[in-house]
């Protein structure tokens, strides 16, 4: 069996699975943002006129992490924040990440760096880029609010379909300024936006097992930009020393692994030497060049930031080249890191003085503008660079506008010269 | 059943509900902001110039993006019947629980104005003659729809389960 039907097959109490088979695995881990408003109000419909009074099955296994709008951007949000933070206190939910710059961040940083999540388990989220768990060897995928109500009152995912599995193989290292991002833009752009549609992209060969957990994490979180319903690595070595060193989880891992005959439906093998820094266009994901296609193009907004390029590890390249220097005149820099933790770390380290000293402006960890709700909007006609996921049309607030995906490194050094740029040039 | 919009490939969930809407959750209250970003489409819905079961065409992977459940339940709110030539999962599996008609036809051909008859196997378009063959959603999803919807599926679940103890 592939991992994710091995996964699953445990979870649901069988001996095997195979794709296309129905099964109910019961849910290790069910996360929510600020979509739990929707989801509480699901879940008492659910109850609606039974004998018995609405309760989740099991508190522990609820994670809610507000990040979506943070702080609240109007009364409607911070009314519906109010009513999950009385509902989160109400049923004990100790996995309950509030607004606060200690704790806080988004939700698929939060449960990563807080061990919430384990090599084998069964999390679901409702927020698509819930595939960003299977960094660390869990099946994570999204689902609406109305079936995370179901999972908070049964613990089961019902009817869930095994999916088939894409193996994908990566050898060679990369060059200088080029990437994680890079390779999974370049992944989607080769497979097309659904071109794993309802399937499991699954990570392996030297290039992956070298990579660091926070590199593994952009892999799995864009996953679902190719349609896959999840995105997976096999927990190693790696995994294991993420969770007790950074996330500081001290019980034993199960670092299950895929059978050494599984079936896959599709193996795609990837030289990631042979990669440039890769650029998702307007307005699809899928829409990818190479640097040296699109560079020169004059950008108004630059964003570092968000669950696919927020962490340590992406701040840190982009301080570096942006130290010392400044922000191009014609251009905003806006930096948003995932979480407390991280933004405390960055400041620590100094990315996040250099950041300000060069003309940027940090903001509080949380979603910020990458979903067009309550900061850095675009102006009519305008051009966002973005370590971001998603380019769609609209997506930053303003269907009048265009956004571009790229790495840290090229968001860094575009920055500084108000155009697409070639983090390679100058370095 | 008459065709009122037709669409291209790889519609996002950011364009049927944009995300600045998202603090707006409940069914009762996402319609009026089904496709905000085009003016027209939702100028005529709010005016009431779409009768229900009005057909949106739409091509390959309708619905990526985003979980979000509000770019269901503003669509099933306008009681609008959706035919692509395929859907994104999450979209798809909101689709179900929520009780909207989804119909995955993978070789549809309409303009907008085309009158459908939309069968279990087939999708007859009335001005051009050409039918087009359904693909029927997998029996686990169908039994959700039967159920009439997840919450209700959910329902018999619990009340089985508080039986049994
Ligand atoms: S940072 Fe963007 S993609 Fe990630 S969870 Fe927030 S809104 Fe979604």
């Amino acid at each position: 069996m592939t991992l994710a039907e091995k996964i699953l097959a445990r979870a649901s109490g069988v001996p095997y699975v195979k794709p296309g088979d129905v099964v109910e695995p019961r849910v290790d881990l069910a996360m929510s943002h600020e979509n739990a408003a929707l989801v509480l109000h699901q879940f008492h419909e659910i109850f609606k006129g039974l004998a018995f009074e609405p309760q989740l099955w099991d508190p522990s296994k609820v994670a809610i992490i507000f990040d979506h709008r943070v702080p609240a951007e109007s009364p409607k949000t911070a009314s519906n924040q109010k009513r999950v933070r009385e509902f989160a206190s109400w049923q004990a939910i100790s996995k309950f990440h509030d607004i606060r710059g200690d704790t806080g961040g988004i939700c698929h940083q939060v449960l990563p760096e807080n061990g919430y999540v384990r090599p084998g388990q069964v999390v679901v989220g409702t927020d698509s880029h819930t595939t960003s768990h299977g960094a660390l060897g869990a099946l994570a995928f999204g689902i609406g609010a109305t079936e995370m109500a179901s999972v908070w009152s049964l613990g089961r995912a019902l009817n869930v379909e095994v999916p088939a599995t894409i193996k994908v193989v990566v050898s060679g290292k990369f060059k200088p300024f080029v990437g994680p991002k890079d390779l999974i833009l370049h992944l989607i752009g080769k497979i097309t936006a659904q071109g794993a549609n309802f399937k499991v992209l699954e990570f392996h060969g030297p290039t992956i097992r070298t990579m660091s957990t926070s590199g593994r994490l952009v892999l799995c979180n864009m996953s679902v930009e190719a349609g896959a319903t999840a995105g997976i690595v096999p927990a190693d070595a790696e995994t294991a020393r993420y969770l007790k060193e950074e996330a500081g989880v001290t019980e034993a891992l199960d670092l299950v692994s895929p059978d050494a005959d599984a079936t896959y439906e599709a193996v795609i093998e990837i030289d990631a030497s042979g990669l440039e820094p890769q650029i998702a266009c307007p307005h699809t994901v899928d829409n990818v060049k190479p640097i040296t296609a699109v560079a020169g193009k004059p950008i108004h907004q630059v964003v570092i930031g968000s669950c696919t390029n927020g962490r340590l590890d992406d701040l840190e390249v982009a301080a570096k080249i942006i130290r010392g220097k400044k922000v191009s005149s014609g251009t905003r820099m806006l930096v948003f890191p995932a979480s407390g933790r991280i933004y405390r770390q960055a400041l620590g380290k100094g990315y996040l003085g250099a950041f300000v000293q060069a003309g940027a402006v940090v903001m509080n960890p949380g979603c910020g503008p990458c979903l067009g709700v309550h900061e850095g909007a675009l102006g009519d006609g305008e051009v966002a660079l973005s370590t971001t996921n998603r380019n769609f049309k609209g997506r930053m607030g303003n269907p009048n506008s265009e956004v571009y995906l790229c790495s840290p490194a090229v968001a860094a050094a575009s920055a500084l010269k108000g155009v697409i740029t070639d983090p390679r040039e100058d370095h | 059943m008459q065709v009122t919009l037709t669409l291209a490939n790889d519609i996002s969930t950011d364009i049927i509900y944009p995300g600045r809407f998202m603090a707006t959750v409940l069914p009762s209250e996402t319609p009026q902001f089904a496709f905000a970003d085009d003016l027209a489409f939702n100028g005529r819905l709010k005016a009431k110039e779409v009768p229900a079961g009005s057909v949106i065409v739409a091509g390959q992977n309708f619905g990526c993006g985003s979980s979000r459940e509000q770019a269901v339940s503003c669509l099933k709110g306008h009681d609008l019947v959706i035919v692509a030539k395929s859907f994104a999962r999450i979209f798809l599996q909101n689709a179900v629980n929520l009780g909207l008609r989804v119909v995955v036809c993978p070789g549809i051909e309409a303009v907008e104005g085309d009158k459908l008859e939309i069968g279990a196997t087939l999708v007859r378009n009335l001005r051009s003659g050409k039918e087009f063959p359904v693909i029927a959603l997998p029996p686990s999803r169908q039994s959700i729809i039967d159920a009439g919807g997840l919450i209700a599926f959910t329902r018999q679940r619990l009340m089985q389960l508080k039986k049994a103890v």
